[in-house]
């Protein structure tokens, strides 16, 4: 216990200050507190696999590391999608995932955002598509945002959120049209 | 055995291993001879040349080598022999064959295995051209599980879509109260036809794809891909290029074990662990992208070579970032050490006994804390692992604290070997240009990744293309362990189990 309590002591708190988005978009106190506009309460998310390579889930787990420490900026992983705002889906849509990537969009109460997350997520990438494999997650779901990056740092992954939370008007369709 | 070695050529590849052309009545008697020797299955796939039509391929791991067997299938209706009575882990990989080849076994269990009833039952995947169109709903994917009846059984369905951040499958549990009598493991669902998307790459451009089989293992998979590759292609790699190869599965190595320990933690209800070992890992990481230019080294390993070189500041900071590590591990693992709760919660749980390792087949990581004492890196050294010396980490006890405390070991292992390259790094140049090889040449690719031996069976096609290429991650040959792991134990120590083993879907599934 002694070990524990000064191993906490000595480290200190590592958190870094949210990093700047590349479109002039911070994510800071700021973020909060456009959560809290389009929300009215903290963000949960939801992620799915969708077919991914597993490089994706590795960086979202980093969002959890006190570094980048996402609970403190009010944003936190929920076990099912009946408590989410937000989808974060990765991989390409496997053919056998398919069906459970519509049902857990479906469960998803309304309002609700998606994030279509790495480079497989947004066009299909290396996979692309096949006797198996949908391709990109807008052909299965609509999408608000998706984040390219093979994988996407934390960093990328958060300034996606952000933007999702911030409701661009650029909405993707099932289809692929601008609506 | 010995009369079987004698026969056999050089395999192109990874060293020590030796090839074997075979026929249906000697494919069975070397696996009875192999499974009475000790020695180890492989992966099972299936391919075809022109000469030859389809072929089934086996290989083996015994004491200081491999062999790799082809069976060419003279009638492809005629079912060829199984051998999932010697070798348990065999009975999944002929399923796979069957859903994504069309050649059938001679097993009695006919379930679809990788196939979910997605596409048409007649198309075969990896014989069949590519489909242009698809029905836009998948089936049914109805899937006859086992069930186990008495009095007060009841049945938990878990998946695909789990409560974490982790890679979709169905776990069916029968339990009575919270006691688990049965776990059957369904698998599939990231299965996205990487197979099939091989032979539509150049040659040259393949280790991408195989560097995504698995993220989590991109550097041990492309190292074997081009392992294979560079063997076809009678290719030597400069002696800094093998050096800095290593050192970037080290790097994997290191980064997954973190990441583990951390997740081990708070699967036991330790939080601590989880932000201290998530903050070192996220230290290495950085210094990854600082050095190397990639937080995850996805694009570091290239056919002839690495893709970059290190220079001299990246080693001394690199150098740096693992003597920190090294000695932060060290402290952390006395507080895991002396944590009633977290030992509490580690001993005992998912046991897999030495006895039940070696019938199983268990591999890698989880094989070495049930007494399964092998390593590539020391039984099969490829370069540069022939000049540094790896020490092997085995335990016995075969429970999450013996797979949590392997990952100390090997981590500080990892560590050493890591300023070992660092400080020996040989001059010269990180990369060589590779000739073409021919066509329907195999290259075995065979690297001891931080799960285990992961595999690549590269086929050359015409011009430059690949005919066919068969990644194989160990979990095919844990995931079925699993279910024997989680016997007796209770329902809620299922992920605190499921993650002390750490398998791999997407490297499974395809």
């Amino acid at each position: 216990m002694l070990k524990t309590l000064r191993q906490i002591a000595s480290i200190g708190i590592v958190s870094e200050p949210p990093p700047e988005s590349d479109d002039s978009l911070r994510i800071s106190v700021g973020l909060q507190e456009q959560i809290r506009a389009v929300l009215g309460r903290a963000l949960c998310i939801r992620h799915i696999d969708a077919g991914s390579c597993n490089g994706c889930e590795l960086e979202i787990q980093a969002l959890n590391n006190p570094i980048y420490n996402l609970e403190g900026l009010g944003i936190r992983f929920v076990a099912s999608p009946r408590h989410a705002d937000l989808l974060l889906v990765t991989g390409p849509v496997s053919r056998h995932m398919e069906v459970a990537v519509r049902r857990t969009y479906e469960a998803t109460p309304d309002p609700k955002l998606v994030v279509a997350l790495g480079d497989c997520g947004c066009t299909g990438g290396i996979f692309g598509e096949s006797y198996a494999s949908r391709g990109r997650i807008s052909n299965v779901i609509p999408v608000d945002v998706a984040v390219p990056g093979c994988p996407p740092s934390p960093t990328r992954i958060l300034q996606g959120i952000l933007a999702a939370v911030s409701r661009s008007p650029t909405r993707v369709s099932a289809a692929g049209e601008r609506a | 055995m010995q009369e079987w070695l004698a026969g056999s050529f050089r395999q192109p590849g990874a060293p020590g291993l030796r090839a074997l052309l075979v026929s249906g009545d000697q494919w069975r008697r070397i696996a009875a001879d192999m499974a009475a020797a000790g020695a180890r299955l492989g992966p099972l796939w299936s391919s075809s040349t022109r000469e030859t039509g389809p072929l089934v391929h086996a290989a083996y791991l015994m004491q200081g080598g491999g062999l790799v067997l082809a069976l060419p299938l003279t009638d492809p209706d005629n079912p060829y022999p199984g051998i999932e009575d010697l070798f348990p882990a065999a009975a999944r990989m002929q399923r796979a064959i069957a859903d994504l080849s069309g050649l059938r076994s001679t097993a009695t269990d006919s379930r679809p295995w990788l196939s979910h009833e997605a596409w048409p039952r007649s198309y075969r995947p990896l014989v069949d051209p590519p489909l242009s169109q698809l029905a836009t709903e998948p089936g049914a994917n109805a899937y006859d599980f086992v069930r186990v009846e008495g009095d007060g059984v009841h049945e938990i369905g878990v998946g695909p879509v789990h409560a974490g951040t982790i890679e979709p499958g169905h776990f069916r549990f029968s339990v009575v109260g919270e006691k688990v009598l049965k776990l059957e493991e369904r698998l599939g669902y990231v299965h996205k036809g990487i197979e099939q998307r091989f032979t539509q790459l150049p040659i040259f451009q393949g280790h991408k794809l195989a560097a995504r089989v698995s993220g989590d293992s991109a550097v041990a998979f492309s190292w074997a891909y081009c392992q294979a590759l560079e063997g076809i292609a009678n290719g030597e790699i400069p002696q800094r290029a093998a050096w800095l190869r290593a050192l970037y599965l080290e790097l994997e190595r290191i980064a997954n074990h973190l990441g583990d320990l951390g997740a081990l933690g708070n699967d036991a209800g330790f939080a601590f662990g989880l932000m201290q070992f998530s903050r070192l890992k996220e230290y290495l990481l950085r210094s990854n992208q600082e050095v190397l230019g990639q937080r995850y080294l996805l694009d570091a390993i290239v056919p002839g070579g690495t893709a970059r070189d290190l220079t001299r500041p990246g080693i001394v900071s690199l150098g740096k970032r693992i003597r920190e590590i090294e000695s932060e591990v060290g402290r952390l693992r006395t507080v895991y050490d002396e944590h009633s709760g977290v030992r509490d919660r580690f001993t005992g749980a998912g046991t897999v006994s030495a006895e039940l390792a070696a019938r199983l087949g268990l591999t890698g990581l989880a094989g070495r804390s049930s007494a399964q004492p092998f390593d590539l890196r020391v039984d099969m050294p490829s370069q540069p692992y022939q000049e540094i010396t790896v020490k092997k980490v085995v335990l016995s006890d075969g429970d999450v604290a013996a797979r949590v405390a392997i990952r100390f070991d090997e981590l500080r292992e990892s560590c050493r070997l890591l300023q070992y390259i660092l400080g020996a790094l040989p001059e010269g140049a990180h990369c060589t240009p590779v000739r073409l090889p021919e066509e329907d040449t195999l290259g075995v690719g065979l690297i001891e990744g931080w799960r285990g031996p992961v595999w690549i069976a590269l086929q050359a096609g015409p011009a430059g293309t690949i005919r066919r290429c068969h990644p194989h991650d160990p979990s095919w040959q844990n995931w079925p362990a699993l279910e024997h792991a989680i016997i007796g134990n209770i329902v809620p120590d299922f992920p605190l189990i499921n993650k002390s083993f750490n398998l791999s879907y997407s490297g499974h599934d395809l």
